[in-house]
């Protein structure tokens, strides 16, 4: 029994969740009146983009490819829906349907020319970095008031006999909502299977009849999707765009694929453990605040954990049989 | 021989450079077409310096790069900067303590790719963070002027050539003797074509992959030891545009993605083209958006022309 809890595949699954679960606890010893439902909506207030964006960036990830594009890409969102989607919703939402349709097209290209990801999808950031300074020139605009409005849902309280009310935060919901959507589509249906393993390995998917630029233009236009939600979602939350708003979630939404489980090659990545990931990523910020870690050194810190983390796999990787 | 010449991938990369230049010189009427030259010389240079360390690296194979470039840039052009304290007799001395910055970033860099068997691009991704956080703690965002000595030899010109270029021409053309004659740049070859093979032919892969860490650190710390003294002191995003300049002059020279074949002359073009896309822009009056819509786009056509040629195997 105790073997099997402690068997490598156990330990590896258990990781993100229990690295979550460490920070907390790290958090509620530094500051316990951050654990409540007000500390919590604070804390991971910005959760919600970040676990979008870093689903986007898993969809790629999943096909051996990386995104160096996604941050310009969340800000190109930000500007349109402050801008077009604010002022003429249909203007918007075909920009917004055109973003995922070029994320779809860029996957095609690299797969057909056989181009590295990393340099298409960091010219595609000065792309998305263009346009969005063309749609919104100056820090401003507006966002839509039903955004706005799903993003500050106060869900009702639930009442617990002889304790009293439970109100869960708005950002814990949204993200068990995402991670479960994800997990669904991707580790569920048959076609998910398909996708992880043209990531997996590409010559037996295709040699079994499917199409691998299918698979390739079906991910990344399922990144854009999420990086477009994303986009939203910080548009909600904030009051007014800018184009480079999103410039660290090129790096956030890497390192929460990683921190979640997701290995860089083979297919194999985990939703769930993904949307933990960028969880645990929002939650380092206010971490090392309490701790009174100065600005200065919060991304190294943030660079340190992503190490401890991959240590930390390392050694339960080296625990288990060899491969 | 004229056909051999046309089948090197590198010609292209310097024939989109001239094809940008003449776009340019068309639009201002063939004025100032030399300076225009010595200042796409100058900031190539620099495009070059890192791009000769990141294209070692390219050639160990796909899977290897270093996101590191811009981080250590700055790490080491910022703690040079602060040390020399703009006296001249400290020049060696910084110069030095940067190149030992860059052996350690790679020291380190490599640690984390063989200690922890993480793919390179997330060991470099996950140093960069710490890297850069070291050098904002240092600097703490303070402009520390170079020696007067170390701005003007990265600045000086000898017939509207600059000393820098010419010297960093020298430096490529050795490093392409020691990628194409030497037991160690074969050996980055043979790693790069099949891992496998050259491990069986008794590569000693380890010890190859570590020191191609190293150097594409050293050079990246040498460039920011230099860019610092050519623009008038380090700052903190110094190293910014040299993520993307450092994998494009890679890819856009005619270096193969896939590994094994690695390739120095057409850095150079590339850089040029670079620089001279940039300018060509600017010189277009073109607004900021557009700017950046164009620069992202052309990038992405070149590569599509260059490189997504079939692998070996």
């Amino acid at each position: 029994m105790i073997a099997t809890v402690l068997s490598p595949k156990v330990l590896r699954a258990a990781l993100p969740a229990l690295s979550l679960l460490i920070l907390l606890v790290a958090v509620w010893y530094l500051n316990p009146r951050a654990i409540s439902p007000l500390g919590f909506n604070l804390m991971f207030n910005l959760a919600v983009p970040i676990a979008l964006a870093t689903v986007a960036q898993m969809c790629v990830i999943t096909v051996n490819d990386l995104d160096l594009g996604i941050g310009a890409y969340v800000g190109f969102v930000v500007c349109v829906a402050a801008t077009w989607l604010y002022d003429t919703p249909l203007l918007g939402i075909a920009a917004l349907i055109g973003g995922i349709v070029l994320y779809m097209a860029v996957g095609a290209l690299i797969h057909v020319r056989n181009l590295p990801s990393i340099v298409v999808t960091l010219g595609m950031s000065f792309v998305w970095l263009g346009l969005a300074i063309l749609v919104l020139p100056t820090p401003g605009g507006k966002a839509p008031e039903w955004l706005a409005a799903l993003m500050k849902y106060k869900p009702p309280a639930i009442p617990i006999p002889g304790w009293g009310d439970l109100q869960i935060p708005f950002p814990i919901i949204a993200a068990v909502v995402i991670a479960i959507v994800a997990h669904v589509l991707l580790m569920r249906t048959s076609y998910g299977s398909i996708l992880r393993g043209s990531g997996g390995n590409p010559k037996a998917i295709e040699r079994a009849g499917w199409s691998l630029l299918k698979t390739k233009v079906v991910m990344f236009g399922a990144a854009g999707f999420f990086g477009m939600l994303a986009g939203l979602a910080l548009i909600g939350l904030t009051t007014s765009a800018q184009a480079n708003v999103a410039e660290r979630y090129t790096l956030l939404s890497i390192a929460g694929v990683i921190l979640g489980g997701g290995y860089f090659v083979g297919g194999r990545v985990s939703p769930v453990g993904a949307v933990i990931g960028a969880m645990t990523l929002t939650l380092s910020l206010p971490f090392l605040t309490f701790l009174k870690i100065p600005p200065d050194w919060q991304i190294g810190a943030q660079g340190a954990i992503l190490i401890v983390v991959l240590a930390l796999r390392a050694i339960i990787d080296r625990l288990g049989p060899q491969q | 021989m004229i056909r051999d010449v046309l089948r090197k991938p590198w010609l292209w990369s310097f024939v989109a450079a001239f094809l940008v230049w003449l776009a340019t010189m068309a639009f201002t009427g063939f004025k100032g077409g030399g300076e225009l030259i010595s200042a796409a010389l100058t900031f190539a240079t620099f495009f070059v310096i890192v791009g000769i360390g990141q294209m070692f690296v390219f050639t160990l194979g796909p899977g290897n790069v270093d996101l590191s470039i811009p981080a250590t840039m700055t790490l080491a052009g910022s703690v040079a900067m602060k040390l020399m304290d703009t006296q001249d007799s400290m020049i060696v001395i910084g110069l030095l303590v940067a190149l030992v910055i860059g052996v350690g970033v790679g020291i380190f860099n490599y640690i984390l790719i063989l200690g922890l068997r993480i793919p390179p691009i997330i060991a470099t991704l996950s140093s960069s963070f710490v890297i850069l956080s070291a050098a904002i703690a240092y600097g703490r965002g303070l402009r520390i002027k170079p020696p007067p000595l170390l701005a003007e030899f990265t600045t000086v010109q000898v017939a509207g050539i600059p000393v820098l270029a010419i010297a960093v021409v020298i430096l490529a053309a050795l490093m392409g003797v020691v990628l194409h004659r030497t037991i160690y740049g074969r050996s980055v070859t043979a790693i790069g074509q099949s891992i496998r093979a050259a491990g069986f032919a008794g590569v000693p892969v380890e010890r190859i992959r570590f020191l191609t860490y190293v150097l594409s650190a050293v050079l990246a710390a040498l460039c920011g030891y230099l860019f610092s003294g050519f623009s008038g002191g380090s700052s903190l995003s110094m190293g910014e545009q040299y993520l993307l300049a450092s994998i494009a002059v890679v890819v856009i020279g005619g270096t193969s993605v896939a590994g094994g074949n690695g390739n120095l002359p057409g850095l150079w073009g590339a850089a040029l083209f670079l620089f001279l896309v940039q300018s060509m822009l600017n010189t277009y009056q073109l607004s900021a958006g557009l700017r950046y819509l164009a620069t992202g786009l052309i990038i992405i056509a070149v590569i599509t022309a260059a490189g997504g040629q079939k692998t070996l195997r």
